[in-house]
This record gives C-alpha cells, structure tokens and sequence, in this order.
C-alpha cells in the first residue's frame, strides 16, 4: 500500500471545446474537491479555440495551485500554422509552471531546459526516451496504446533515468489527429469557417458503424475512442511497473468522482471490484475499455485473473 | 529548380528492377518485419534480396532507400538497430527513420548514411523540421500531406534540408505516425506493427438483398449496394453515421487517390528536390506504367518543355482522384 499511496493523480488537459465557462465551473470544483495532484492546463487539439478560454488562464492556475495542485501547461499535438508556431514557442519559452510539450516543434523551441514529454510525442521505448532525458525531459507521459510489457521496460529505463512517468488511466483513449477538422466536415464547413461547432459535443461527437455500433468519437481535428479507457483494476499492476503518474482524462461525467475512486484504489481504502462497479456507474451508457494495456483491440474489456 | 528526383515504391526484388528500369531516381523498400510501415504478407526484403537489389540499383544509377519508419516498442529496439546495421552492411544510400531512438541510434553508429524523416515522424513546421536536422543530421524532410504549396514554399526557406512530397498514390488522412485507428478495432498497431487495417481481419458479408457490408475485426467499415462496387475497409475511409448525418457518409475522406499531377511544376519551381509515388503493395505492371509517366513528365518539365500531364492525369482514371490539402486549405 505504501507504494501506491504515492503514486500521484493527474488530470489531462481538457480535449474537447468546453466553454469558458464550464472551464471555470469544472476547475473550481476539482481545485476545491478532486483528490488529483497535478493538473495539465492548456489547448491542445485545436490553435482556433484557444482565444475563448486563454484570457481565464491565470486566474485558474492561481486557483488549482493555492490548492495545493501543480499545474502543468501542455502544448498542441499538431503545429503547422503561424498561431500555432508562437503559441507553441510562447509556452515554450515559460520557466512556470512547468510545461509539457506534445510536438517536436515544442523541444525545438525549449532546447535543453526542463520539460515534460506529453502523450503525442511518440515515446515508445528505452531508447528515445533516454534521448528525450538527455535533452531536458524530466517526465514522459507514455503513448495511450502502448502494451504492458512495453510500459514495464520503458518505465524502468525511465525511472533509472530519473524521470517521472506518466500513462492515461482513464477518458476516450487518442487514435488519430489530422489536419482536417472533421466536427466541421460533419456539419458541411471547413476548418476555417467552422462557427466552432465542436462545442456541441462536450464529450465528443459519436460515430456509429452503419449497422449502429458505437465506434469512434470526433472531436475537431481529433478522433478519439468511443470507450472510456479504464485501467482501475490494473492500476496495482501499472505503480508496481514503477509508474508514478496516472492520468485521468477528463470527460463528461463526474470526474470528481471518478478522481475519488482511483485514489480511493491506491489509498487501499476502496476494494477494486467495489470501486470498479461505481466507476461503471458514474460512466452509464460509456463502454469502458483496457484492450491497448493487454496487447489487445483497443475496444475491449479483459477481465483481470483474479489474484491468486 | 530543383532535381526534382522521383522516388518509387519497392514492395519486392522485381518491383525494385521494374521501377529502377522504369526510370526511378531511387526506389525505397524495407524488410520484412515491423521496421516498416508497410508490413504487410509477401511484401519486402530478406537481407540477401536487398543485397541483389542494391547491386542492380546501383548498377543503373539509381538509388535505394531503406525505410525504417516504425516505431519500436520498449523492449524491442534491437530489431530496429540490427536492420540498420545490415542496411548499413548492405550499402543503402539512406535510411527513412521516424523514431527519435533509431534516428540517434543511426546517427551515432552510421554517421556515414545518409537520414532522411519520414512522414511517420509527422514534422509539419520548420522548428520541428530543424529539430531533426540539428540533432541527427537529417537530410530530406518527407513532408506530412496536409500542406498547401504556398506552405511549402514558405518552409522551404526556413529549413535546412532537402523536402519530399507524396505526389501519386494512396492518401492517408490522418497524421501519419500518430493513428492507433487500426491497433483500436484490430490489436495491431500502425506505429508499433507497421500495419494498417490489415487484411487478415477483412471480411465482406452479402446480405440477402444483394448489399454487401465490409468489415475489419468485425466492424462494418462500409456498405454497399448490389451496382457498387465494394472497397478495402480502410478505417479512415469508412462510412459512418453521427447524430447530424443520419444516412451514414465518409467522416473522414471519399476513398480517392491523391494525384499531384497537374501541380507537378508549380510543386518543382516551389524547390521541393523529391518526389514520392506510393504503393509499395503495388503491382509491377502498376509501378511500370506510374514511373514511367511520371520521368517523362518531370523530364520535360526539367527541359523547359511543356508535361503531357494528361498521362499522368489518365493513370487513375475511373477511380476518383483529389490533389488533398496542396491545393487548397479548403481541403482542411
């Protein structure tokens, strides 16, 4: 239980186009009630929306950090245009908080000072991550589907290296980005007229097959899993590979919860099986998935052996 | 101008000779395992075929380029670095790498090969360009598609390094070395496996009416009606439905074939040194055809004559073409 205890709780940047408001809302409440340590802040899919909710920026860091949370600002997954080259360079160039980059843009722009290695950055193994360590990297956030034994060899190269490491442990998992957004593509627009109609769909907008199987999720220039990436019952497995950081994507659903539950876990306090059942509650109606963890189609749910 | 070199696919020893006979500047290939990105059955190189092949390559004045453009798994990078090490034995002239670990690798202990980035590395912007450039010494930039020429004209002033574009072939949609479609519905993966809605997991199914369904992994990609005709379950060319388009339509992209034909010299004068036909999983007859029409039509344009681009043009006809994002933004 020691080790677990430890283990730290994080919350991913917000992918999706929530208002400012519900920004405001929704950090408030994990300032004042979700048992997370370290929040990432910050855009990350899309450089249009960035101006609706970048001017509530530091009053949200104040806000996370006076209670007690470290906040972490994560740069765009993809970099191609002017804006997204200065912001980019901008977040680039903080000495705080502390950033985590997501293109290789940004470790152009950062050089040999301290950062993090976010999810899209492609850190699949020992190797480049001791390159990334070698370059400033004082933490890696593991790509969403790399396997079990892949974690366990990468997070201990990692950790020899001093680095923290980070893995998602629940939310849609990433699939694919693009150029083309495809919100406005669903709605007959292109990405520069697009009206930001990806703000309909705070959790998404879903993809069924067209024999109406749930699939995939939209979510601008992002497609994202229609599952809810859940590694609760793993997470025993996941702090014994010598993972020190586990990352909750925030969702539509309540993730104040869903932090209580995971910490709950690593606190001992709560069974899995127990703890497991609420977190399918709070997700009714979501599929909950951990093929990727198991070497397996994404989608699935395997269920664990039950211990010995 | 630029050399305008014409970079051809290579799925196996007698694709290499066609293309290389048919005119290529260099052929790209690789082996026959997860170091590449088209690891599909009964395509690519044993070591003692790209030895022939080099030979015969070389032997003409042509070169070729391994491609190396997965992204190793932890606990498995050991392929990666043997197959550089006999790529490197074996005399390639470059390596197309994407993963930051092979590229330091290579660069360390092949300093003497030239590396060129892959568009799995998904470099879209001068920083991120010049970040390979100043780390590993990369040569050639395979730009992602999804920039318009003015774009890359704009890059092309920015960067250090030579720029290749795909110019002819199938047209991925996504950025390329950051899609786990695949891995998602499949359990293999396109960075870690190097495949892409694999074709043991392809299945079509006839209904009663006449309709036919494909499917990968047991999910409908598409349907079609008795008259249409039915195409390759590519996730990312799928049909699907959304709560604001009920009667189901392509998400992502119609399955067309990018064709940069007609922006071949705007494409040349915009200084791009290389350009990329893909389909290594091609036929020979197919990179016979492809290749040659494509050397005439850049020789031409290099002679200050005027292209016979309606051959090229002509190369996909009766399947849908589009010219993606170098066109227009409009596109994105």
């Amino acid at each position: 239980m020691a080790v677990t205890a430890m283990t730290k709780l994080t919350l991913g940047p917000i992918a999706y186009h929530w208002s400012a408001e519900a920004r405001r809302d929704f950090y408030a409440r994990i300032a004042d009630e979700a048992p997370v340590d370290e929040v990432y802040l910050g855009e990350v899919i899309c450089s249009k929306r960035a101006p609706f909710h970048e001017a509530d920026l530091p009053a949200t860091i104040e806000r996370l950090e006076a209670a007690g949370k470290t906040v972490i600002l994560s740069t765009l997954a993809e970099v191609m245009l002017k804006r997204e080259r200065k912001a980019t360079a901008d977040i680039a160039a903080m000495d705080a908080p502390e950033i985590e980059i997501n293109n290789a843009a940004g470790l152009y722009e950062r050089g040999h000072r301290p950062h993090r290695i976010g999810p899209f950055m492609n850190a699949y193994n020992e190797a480049t991550i001791a390159w990334m360590a070698g370059q400033g990297a004082t933490h890696v956030c593991l790509p969403a589907e790399l396997p079990a034994e892949a974690i366990a060899v990468a997070t201990g190269a990692a950790r020899a290296l001093g680095l923290g490491v980070e893995m998602q442990v629940f939310g849609r998992a990433p699939l694919a980005v693009s150029a083309r957004c495809y919100h406005a593509r669903a709605h007959g627009r292109t990405k520069d007229n697009c009206q930001f109609v990806c703000e309909e769909d705070p959790d998404g907008m879903p993809l069924r097959t067209r024999d109406n199987r749930p699939v995939l999720r939209v979510n601008g220039i992002q497609t994202q899993s229609e599952s809810y990436v859940d590694l609760l019952p793993e997470t025993a497995q996941i702090v014994a590979a010598g993972v020190t950081h586990l990352r909750l994507m925030p969702q539509a659903v309540d993730m104040v919860g869903v932090a209580g539950l995971f910490r709950a876990v690593l606190d001992g306090t709560l069974a899995v099986p127990e703890a497991d059942a609420r977190l399918a509650a709070l997700c009714e109606g979501t599929d909950l998935s951990n093929g990727f963890y198991h070497g397996a189609a994404g989608y699935r749910r395997i269920a664990l052996a039950a211990p010995a | 101008m630029s050399l305008a070199e014409l970079i051809c696919p290579a799925g196996t020893p007698a694709a290499l000779r066609t293309a290389v006979d048919a005119g290529a500047d260099a052929v790209y290939c690789g082996f026959q395992d997860a170091t590449n990105a088209r690891n599909f059955p009964g395509l690519n190189f044993t070591p003692d075929e790209l030895a022939a092949s080099v030979a015969y390559a070389h032997a003409e004045g042509a070169k070729v380029l391994l491609a190396l453009n997965t992204y190793p798994p932890a606990g498995k990078v050991d392929l990666w670095r043997q197959a550089a090490d006999t790529g490197a034995r074996l005399g390639v002239d470059a390596f197309i790498v994407a993963d930051m670990g092979v590229a330091d690798y290579i660069a360390r202990t092949h300093p003497a090969v030239r590396l060129h980035l892959s568009v799995q590395a998904a470099a879209s912007s001068p920083e991120a360009i010049r970040y390979y450039c100043e780390n590993f010494g990369v040569r050639r930039v395979v730009l992602p598609r999804i920039l318009t020429i003015p774009e890359i004209r704009q890059i092309r002033t920015e960067i250090p390094c030579e720029i290749e574009t795909f110019i002819f072939g199938n047209h991925g949609l996504m950025v390329e070395g950051r899609c786990s479609l695949t891995n998602y519905l499949t359990g293999q993966s396109t960075n870690m496996d190097g495949v892409c809605s694999p074709a043991s997991d392809v299945d079509y199914a006839r209904h009663p009416d006449g309709s036919m369904s494909s499917q990968l992994a047991g999910f409908t990609i598409d349907c079609f009606g008795p008259e249409e005709k039915a195409g390759y379950p590519t996730i990312c060319k799928g049909r699907y439905t959304a709560p604001h388009r009920p009667e189901g339509y392509y998400a992502f992209e119609e399955p067309v074939s990018l064709n940069l034909s007609r922006l071949l010299p705007e494409l040349i004068d915009a200084g791009v040194h290389a350009f990329k036909i893909e389909g290594r999983q091609r036929s020979k007859s197919y990179v016979r055809g492809v290749v040659r029409a494509f050397r005439k039509a850049v020789d031409d344009i290099r002679a200050g004559r005027e292209a016979n681009i309606a051959d090229l043009v002509a190369l996909t006809e009766g399947q849908k073409q589009t010219q993606g994002a170098f066109e227009t933004k409009k596109w994105r």
